[in-house]
């Protein structure tokens, strides 16, 4: 009997909720945007009518210009590049210890850990932003042992709370499941026979980890990093929340355009701006993992 | 001294008994098999061997030297295992370099070694690629290549032709045999295919529950099996058991219940009234429609209950009176007719004394 395939019609039908979904929700939005970028921002906020009282059609491209020109949007950019590289190196550094211990364990044990990892995810992400002013507090236990220690050296007293610190230390805390969970998910596939090839062949511990399992898990690597990276670029709500006066970073300015300083037309700027870098690194990633996996088909 | 020394080898595994106070050499140079069901220790001997897996008990000695706080990448042997476990992200060329970096070969040396072991498996023009992009039988020959390229003193195969389809098996097995002549490395070979184990090996060591039940040539072990495990584990084998009537002559005679007294040529003292085996490789029985002219040493009486056509021979199932059944194996020499028999023929099955093998209980 001859396989059944889906006809047009059903794979329209089958295709087109989702279809009609990403266009209302996210393709025209994001028109809408591209489209308020060029507009002039309106006298009390907002946007100004499209056609102005002499019946000109007014788009221009002032708040692009703007954007390129003061060379602080850009810094903005590179602060909260750098935030984001920090935030993904170090969950890097955490993940993969852990990932490695849970797809070394028993079942038991592994569904449980998994289990650990995503748990953070049941609360409310404010609430866990929140907790941290709690913990990092200057009346919590832990500032007051971090300033007895640095008093033993006779430094001063340092806050914990609004600073690049507790910014880094949040971010990291939200974004580890993120990190762990691609790299699980890749460790746990790799083939133990290879490690003890590895290991026949004269490779020390070190030796099969760096040659062997750490290759094999870039693709992992990679889906990770852009699921920290990406999201970690565009936060608002830690900054807000936890940082300090200079942890301004992209996320905070657009917000403050569009609910501050009602300019919609240069908050829609710096919108695409990041969508446009966010979309680069993660074609990057997108391509370097292909092509890593493309080595790693078994 | 021999290269391999392995004296009074235990490994346990809570109650189970992998491996059980087993002792042989290895010569160097040798073909040397460790054959068996699975479950038999010859896995766990050999991961010993490899030093993945330590002895409870027991020392394992390699040119007179105990192995026991070598880990495996210390060790001069090398391993190729059944799933071939090539580096997926490395090409031929890297699978084959890895032994060679990891050894401090200088880089210019390696490319020459390199190709002397893609030659020695006829793999050369393949460097450049993945092992996704090779057969089974071409991946089955980088892993060869990775572990001779460093000529270890002796190398270690676990079952290493066991997941590629018959045709290819054969193949290699010739090739194995040429390598290894070529070479000159000790084999350790492990396998539960006897066919293989007879076609390649020098010697065999028989496994059955972690002892080891005969270590002979080829042709000895199938010849001239020790055991009533090893009779029946390698090939086809008649087995008959009773106790002995006489012993006379060179000729010990065994009562067979439903079949009658079988008369098999043996030097042994064994006294009437013990139990014994006699075992009786299937193609030494004659099968003929009419009773034989001369009187032979053993003589019966039966109708093919069941044949198994297998095309250059057939194996026919006799049943006698007395419900016992011989199996005879007939080569089909004869053109112009596909087999001599059919089911419920009666026929005259006959051997000499000398055919069959007697094993004291």
């Amino acid at each position: 009997m001859p396989a059944r395939r889906p006809t047009r019609l059903a794979k329209w039908l089958i295709s087109g909720p989702p279809l009609l979904y990403l266009l209302v929700f996210f393709a025209a939005p994001t028109l809408i945007m591209v489209l308020a970028s060029f507009r002039s921002p309106g006298e009390f906020g907002g946007l100004a009518p499209l056609v102005d009282a002499t019946g000109r059609i007014d788009l221009n491209v002032d708040s692009y210009v703007r954007f390129f020109t003061e060379p602080v949007f850009f810094q903005v950019f590179v602060k909260s590049a750098w935030y984001a590289a920090l935030t993904t190196v170090v969950c890097l550094l955490l993940a993969y210890p852990l990932a490695s211990l849970i797809a070394r364990s028993g079942k038991k044990h592994r569904d449980l850990l998994l289990l650990l990892v995503i748990l953070p995810f049941w609360s409310n992400f404010l609430i866990r932003i929140y907790a941290w002013m709690i913990i990092l507090g200057p009346n919590a236990a832990l500032a007051r042992l971090v300033n007895r220690v640095l008093a033993l050296f006779g430094a001063q007293p340092v806050p914990l709370l609004f600073s690049s610190f507790a910014v880094l230390v949040c971010l990291v805390y939200v974004s580890l499941p993120f990190m762990v969970l691609p790299l699980y998910a890749n460790l746990e596939k790799h083939d133990d026979a290879l490690l003890d090839a590895a290991q026949d062949l004269g490779a020390n511990a070190w030796q099969r980890f760096w040659r062997i399992t750490f290759p094999l898990s870039l693709p992992g690597v990679y889906a990770g990093a852009a699921l920290v990276f990406i999201p970690a670029l565009g936060i608002f709500a830690i900054p807000d929340i936890l940082g300090g006066p200079d942890d301004t970073l992209i996320g905070n300015l657009i917000k403050q355009q569009f609910l501050e300083t009602r300019d919609w037309p240069f908050g829609s700027v710096l919108s695409i701006m990041l969508t446009l870098a966010a979309l680069l690194l993660a074609g990057t990633a997108a391509w370097i993992g292909r092509r890593g996996a493309g080595d790693s088909r078994a | 001294m021999a290269l391999l020394d392995i004296k009074g080898v235990t490994r346990r595994f809570g109650d189970f008994t992998a491996v059980d106070n087993v002792s042989l050499s290895i010569e160097a140079g040798e073909f040397f098999t460790l054959l068996g069901p699975s479950g038999c220790g010859k896995t766990t001997l050999l991961r010993m061997i490899a030093g993945f897996d330590l002895p409870d008990a027991g020392r394992i000695l390699l040119n007179g030297e105990d192995l026991a706080d070598r880990p495996p990448e210390l060790r001069p042997v090398r391993t190729v295992f059944q799933s071939y476990a090539l580096f997926p992200h490395m090409t031929v060329e890297g699978n084959v370099a890895f032994p060679l970096r990891m050894a401090k070969v200088p880089a210019t040396e390696r490319p020459a070694r390199i190709q002397a072991a893609l030659e020695d498996v006829r793999l050369v023009g393949f460097d450049k690629r993945y092992p996704h992009e090779l057969s089974g039988g071409q991946k089955q020959r980088v892993a060869i290549a990775r572990a001779l390229v460093t000529h270890p003193t002796m190398l270690l195969l676990d079952e290493p032709l066991a997941a590629l389809d018959a045709k290819l098996r054969e193949e290699l097995q010739i090739e194995l045999i040429s390598l290894q002549k070529e070479v000159g490395i000790a084999f350790v070979y492990v396998t539960h295919d006897q066919t293989e184990a007879l076609a390649l090996s020098h010697r065999i060591a028989v496994m059955n529950r972690g002892r080891v039940e005969q270590l002979d040539e080829p042709s000895r072990i199938y010849g001239f099996p020790q055991t009533k495990f090893v009779a029946d584990f390698i090939g086809q084998c008649n087995l008959y058991s009773g106790p002995v009537t006489a012993n006379a002559g060179g000729v010990v005679t065994i009562d067979v219940a439903g079949l009658g007294p079988v008369r098999v040529a043996a030097t042994s003292s064994i006294a009437p009234g013990a139990g014994g085996t006699v075992a009786l490789r299937p193609e030494k029985t004659r099968i003929a429609a009419a009773a034989p002219q001369d009187t032979p040493d053993n003589h019966y009486r039966g109708t093919i209950a069941a044949l198994r056509y297998m095309g250059d021979v057939t194996v026919y199932i006799v049943e006698t009176p007395g419900g016992t059944r011989i199996e005879a194996l007939l080569a089909n020499s004869q053109s112009g007719r596909a087999k001599f028999f059919e089911v419920g023929d009666t026929v005259e099955m006959s051997w000499s004394v000398d055919a069959g093998h007697f094993l004291a209980e």
